[in-house]
């Protein structure tokens, strides 16, 4: 039987290699998302232990604030000078680095002023007498001295053609000044750092630039001979003051990837996700095409089960066949992962994250769950046909015309369908909008709820297929005729396989409808939420949006001409009741001219009562804490410096997109308490309003600040959900592969249906149909296929992304329908059946009457 | 279809096949009735068929278009399940029997040959022929395949596939396939049917040898007097019942039987 299953599938070899195209993608993606992310995390993991290779203990300022755009404490120069005078100690380097929060940022600017590479933009200050501590190394020059000297590293320089000897701008925390290139540099044995760019000064020159004057990031030390790291660590510890923290070398590197590794698993699950969608469409493909198969060799089962193949034969055989099918396409699927992997990356270029890479990581992990998962998708979906086959009854192999019996189920089909749509909905329901549930439970009623009710309507489609393809199929009776009518006929004629072609296509674009319409609702709420919040003519932004950018970036278009009026808007994080929290600086006199305060308690006399420790907070955050109007509490700055501060003012912004900070103090309070104060806003209204000759003369005045950005209010609206427009474009491809899986689906069943139908056309080609007719049939009813894909998935789309925006209008998420988004997904379901018809068309037109009519 | 009449019909042909123990056929049939279809569309197909096939013999069964002759041998052959009625094989009573203990009824006692061959078009000539044995996981016996397909004509043939065989010699692969587990019945419908006149003689001889040479019980439904000729026993149906029953007979006999038979 083993035999006769294999022979079988060698001798329906396009069958089987269009079946197995459907789960090739999905595997693919599987081990993609694994070699990309393994991948990038060996990157990282060299980074950081090449970080520490040489160095035994590092003495670090903590990490007071998490995520704080000012970095960590930093320690003092006489530390340094302390710990080389300890016995143990055989040498110390005080280095101005931090890998982990981009605190020193330090941008190439080429000759135009534009920006050279991506992003973070690490400024370093390196020892150059003390590189054993230092995983850079450098490919080409000197190593920088003095204030006038930076050193490239290797891919800016290969990047933008830049070579020893040559000028380039650097912009640090002040204005882009110009500096000669001694050398270029490349970080250990890391093929590429991503986006990120190094630029390398001495010591001096960083502490100066960075405002670290007198003080290091960091100290690493290396010990004498026969003293252990952990040793060295014990001696170290009784010198440091108390926001200063020693680890070894290892520990650190360890508490360095930690980080990373987080984020690097969300982006492995996020794709596997993806990857999980295109397996599950897959199997919808793998399902349909085995039970179109297992009806068109009825006659063959029957003639096996004369022969004496018991029933468990029978099913054995499908089994088989689908394993076969599964392995082979998961084996291709792993390897095709492999350059799927590094297209993934691109794309991820493409939308502005690059990663780090180094030598592709294939490991053992990769292979087994990807053939595994393959494999195992496609047994799964061939139980079913395997069942049916086994029903074929013997007699079926002398009975002309004789068609698989109706499964016994069948009548309770639609009962079945509705049951499993009721409870997938009340589990939607329960995840989205029951009080109390973990984020896992949450999820995975979310996941099931959503798998269910693709299943349940996919059991119910092919109710609906007859309805639906009048309705779609219209057009094609218009366009083209007899041949549009009879693909009509044709889609209708076996509904259940029409359905669940459709359905695999449906997944697909109800994805995409709830990416759609989420993501409009979103950025509708989102864009408008902040145009509620601000009314200013222009407005000063970081670069990337959301990163803060120097006071005198601000302070420059404040004194531009025309200028009527500029508030300016301080940003970092801090330590509150043990949390971290936003606080922006405020200029009390000016903001309350662009920012719209909705005063719970308070009134906007609040501004002027803000004085040295007056704080104005946000109504959250009063509720989170139970503050009221002269609450006092303290927070703490990522100096380590304790700040205690007075309720003037609770507000109660608009859900989304909160331009301020929980909490705001007067600008005046925040420079004196938070180091390197730096702007996330600069307010601008000027005399005679926005015009284009005002936005270049303000744009003029931000030349030498390459990281500001100057917005016009309409402008700043739309660029606050760039990011998550460039996540959606994200989304749409992610998901456009499982679009393709359906794809292949319907060449399955159009190329299935027109070996079915060999006879039938010879008999039309004989009795007049041209080629061109032919042609046209097949594709007409490719695309009316499509379309009730279209007709099912579009709703089903809308209906979850409703459901999700009424669980999310407690945060002032409104529903919002983006009619021209649904209107192109209507035409790349056209476009997917066209394309869907090519091969299967032409196969139908290319047949040679006379053999199709003696075919059997 | 009443019980006496049926009973007419009962024709008693002594055994004397290969084991000869038995008096009784190797397979009966007991007031077997069929019935396509419910109420006023209903079609009897067989009104009461009684019979005995003794083994060892070739019995032919003739009679016009829609008489019941194939229903009869699906039935007979456990394909097909009668209406009332009782069917034994060996002994079994296959009306009984579930799917499971059918399927293994099939793979020790029942051979077929079909009216459109029903070759698996993927396996070679060989693996159509051995495919019953690996089926019921035995290991063909080679000498036992080498005669059998030698007999049967296919020897230089035998790595070739059903689409590149003639329809007699896919018919051999058939008949070959069906003595190769040497069943107790084999049971062909229009085994010449779709064949020309001078390859379905070929085939009938062919039958009619292993019959001869290995003592293979046989059921043979046709339409052709020539190919009932080779039987050892002809019996007619008419309208579901079996109105006659002959000896070993002419071709000429044999069509005087069919027009009597059709004329009533
Ligand atoms: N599956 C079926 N459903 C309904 N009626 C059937 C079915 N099979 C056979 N019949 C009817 O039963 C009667 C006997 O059919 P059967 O096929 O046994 O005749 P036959 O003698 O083999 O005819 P032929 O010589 O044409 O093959 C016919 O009237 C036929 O229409
Ligand atoms: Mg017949």
């Amino acid at each position: 039987m083993i035999r006769v299953t294999l022979k079988g599938l060698a001798g329906r070899k396009l069958r089987a290699l269009l079946t197995a195209l459907a789960v090739v993608l999905g595997v693919a993606m599987v081990s993609g998302t694994y070699v990309l992310t393994d991948t990038i995390q060996k990157a990282f993991d060299g980074i950081f232990s090449e970080s520490y290779e040489g160095t035994d203990a590092v003495i670090n300022g903590k990490q007071l604030v998490d995520f704080s755009s000012s970095g960590r404490a930093t320690v003092s120069a006489e530390l340094l000078d302390e710990v080389g005078a300890l016995p143990e100690v055989e040498a110390a380097a005080g280095g101005i680095i931090d890998l982990q929060s981009n605190s020193n940022p330090a941008k190439f600017v080429g000759e135009s002023g534009k920006p050279l590479g991506g992003d973070p933009t690490f400024g370093i200050g390196l020892d150059s007498s003390q590189l054993r501590f230092t995983p850079l190394r450098l490919v080409e020059g000197e190593w920088a001295k003095g204030a006038q000297q930076v050193v490239m590293d290797a891919n800016t320089a290969a990047d933008h053609g830049y070579d020893v000897g040559d000028t380039v701008g650097v912009a640090t925390l002040g204005p882009v000044k110009q500096y000669e290139i001694t050398g270029v540099t490349k970080f250990g044995s890391v093929d590429s750092i991503g986006g990120a760019t190094i630029a390398v000064f001495d010591v001096p020159t960083a502490q100066t630039l960075f405002k670290k004057e007198g003080r290091f990031d960091g100290i690493s030390v290396a010990a004498k001979e026969g003293v252990s790291s952990d040793e060295l660590v014990g001696a170290i510890q009784p010198l440091l003051p108390a926001e200063a923290e020693v680890k070894t070398g290892e520990a650190q590197a360890a508490a360095d990837s930690e980080d990373t590794n987080e984020g690097i698993s969300f982006i492995t699950y996020m794709l596997l996700g993806f990857g999980g969608v295109a397996l599950f469409v897959g199997a919808f493909v793998i399902f349909n095409t085995l039970s179109i198969t297992v009806a068109q060799r009825t006659r063959e089962f029957a003639t096996l089960r004369t022969l004496g193949a018991s029933r468990r034969q029978v099913l054995r055989s499908v089994i088989l066949e689908g394993f076969v099918i599964g392995l082979l396409a998961s084996v291709v699927g792993l390897f095709l992962g492999l350059a799927l992997g590094k297209g993934m990356n691109s794309l991820f270029v493409a939308f502005g994250i690059d990663l780090p890479q180094a030598g592709t990581v294939f490991a053992t992990r990769t292979i087994v769950v990807s053939l595994l998962v393959g494999t195992v998708v496609t047994v799964l979906a061939s139980l079913a046909p395997a069942f049916r086959a086994t029903r074929v009854p013997p007699i079926l192999a002398v009975r002309e015309g004789s068609t698989l019996p109706r499964s016994r189920f069948a009548p309770y089909a639609p009962y079945v369908a509705l049951g499993t749509i009721v409870v997938a909905v009340g589990a939607l329901g329960a995840g989205l909008f029951a009080n109390g549930l973990g984020t896992k439970s949450v999820l995975l009623l979310l996941g099931l709820g959503v798998i269910g009710l693709f299943v349940g309507v996919a059991l119910l489609s092919s109710r609906l297929v007859k309805p639906l393809a009048a309705l779609v199929g219209w057009p094609a009776g218009r366009l083209a005729g007899s041949s549009g009518r009879l693909a009509r006929e044709n889609a209708v004629r076996n509904p259940s396989r029409t359905a669940a072609t459709a359905a695999a296509l449906m997944i697909g674009l109800a994805l995409v409808t709830v990416v759609a319409v989420l993501g409009s609702s979103l950025r509708n709420s989102a864009q408008s939420a902040v145009e509620k919040q601000i009314d200013a003519d222009y407005v000063v932004t970081h670069e990337n949006g959301f990163d803060p950018f120097p006071v005198e970036a601000g302070e420059a278009v404040t004194d531009a001409d025309g200028v009527e009026l500029a508030s300016q808007v301080r940003f970092d994080q801090a330590r509150a009741a043990d949390s971290e929290v936003d606080v922006t600086g405020i200029d009390p006199t000016t903001i309350s001219r662009f920012y719209d305060f909705e005063w719970a308690q308070g009134s906007e006399g609040a501004l002027d009562r803000l004085g040295g420790d007056g704080a104005i907070v946000q109504q959250q955050f009063a509720d989170d804490h139970d503050l009221s109007l002269g609450s006092r509490f303290p927070i703490e700055t990522a100096s380590g410096d304790t700040l205690r501060v007075v309720v003037r003012g609770i507000y109660d912004p608009p859900e989304l997109d909160q331009l301020l900070g929980a909490l705001s103090v007067s600008q005046r309070n925040f420079d004196a308490s938070f180091l390197r104060p730096r702007n996330l806003f600069t307010f601008v209204n000027v005399s005679g309003g926005e015009t284009a000759a005002t936005t270049d003369a303000l744009e003029g005045t931000l030349a030498g600040f390459p990281d500001a950005k100057l917005h016009t209010e309409s402008d700043f609206v739309t660029s606050r959900t760039k990011e998550f427009s460039t996540l959606l474009n994200l989304l749409y491809v992610l998901l456009a592969f499982s679009v393709v899986v359906s794809l292949f689906g319907m060449v399955n069943t159009l190329v299935l249906s027109v070996f079915e139908r060999t006879r039938e056309l010879g008999m039309l080609r004989a009795v007049g149909m041209t080629r061109r007719q032919a042609r046209q049939m097949i594709r007409h009813e490719s695309v009316i296929t499509a379309l009730i894909g279209a007709a099912l998935g579009l709703p089903l789309g809308i209906f979850l992304a409703g459901l999700v925006t009424e669980a999310l209008s407690q945060f002032g998420v409104g529903f919002s329908l983006p009619i021209g988004t649904l209107i192109i997904f209507l035409c790349v379901a056209i476009v997917a059946g066209v394309l869907a018809a090519i091969l299967p068309a032409r196969r139908a037109s290319r047949l040679n009457v006379l053999e199709a009519l003696q075919y059997e | 279809m009443n019980g006496k009449e049926s009973a007419m019909e009962t024709v008693l042909i002594q055994k004397e096949g290969r084991d000869g123990a038995s008096s009784t056929g190797v397979v009966s049939a007991k007031d077997v009735t069929r019935r396509y279809g419910e109420g006023d569309t209903s079609v009897d197909a067989l009104r009461g068929v009684s019979l005995e096939v003794v083994s060892g013999k070739l019995t032919a069964v003739m009679g016009p278009s829609g008489s019941g002759k194939s229903t009869l041998m699906h039935i007979l052959a456990g394909l097909d399940r009668p209406t009332e009625g009782e069917v034994t094989i060996a002994g079994e009573t296959i009306t009984e029997l579930g799917d499971t203990e059918l399927t293994k009824l099939r793979r020790e006692h029942i051979g077929f040959i079909f009216q459109f061959f029903n070759l698996l078009p993927m396996l070679t000539a060989e693996e159509n022929v051995v495919l019953p044995l690996e089926l019921a996981g035995i290991k063909p016996d080679p000498a036992w395949v080498e005669e059998l397909t030698g007999k049967v004509g296919l020897k230089d043939r035998l790595s070739h596939r059903p689409s590149e065989l003639s329809g007699g010699q896919q018919q051999r692969v058939a008949i070959a396939r069906a003595l190769v587990s040497r069943p107790t019945v084999m049971f062909a419908d229009e085994p010449t049917g779709n064949l020309d006149s001078t390859t379905g003689g070929e085939i009938l001889e062919l039958m009619r040898e292993s019959v001869t040479s290995f003592g293979q019980t046989t059921v043979m439904v046709t339409h052709d007097a020539h190919a009932a000729a080779i039987a050892d026993r002809v019996l007619f149906l008419a309208d579901g019942l079996i109105v006659k029953d002959l000896g070993r007979s002419s071709a000429r006999e044999i069509l005087a039987a069919m027009e009597e038979v059709s004329r009533q």
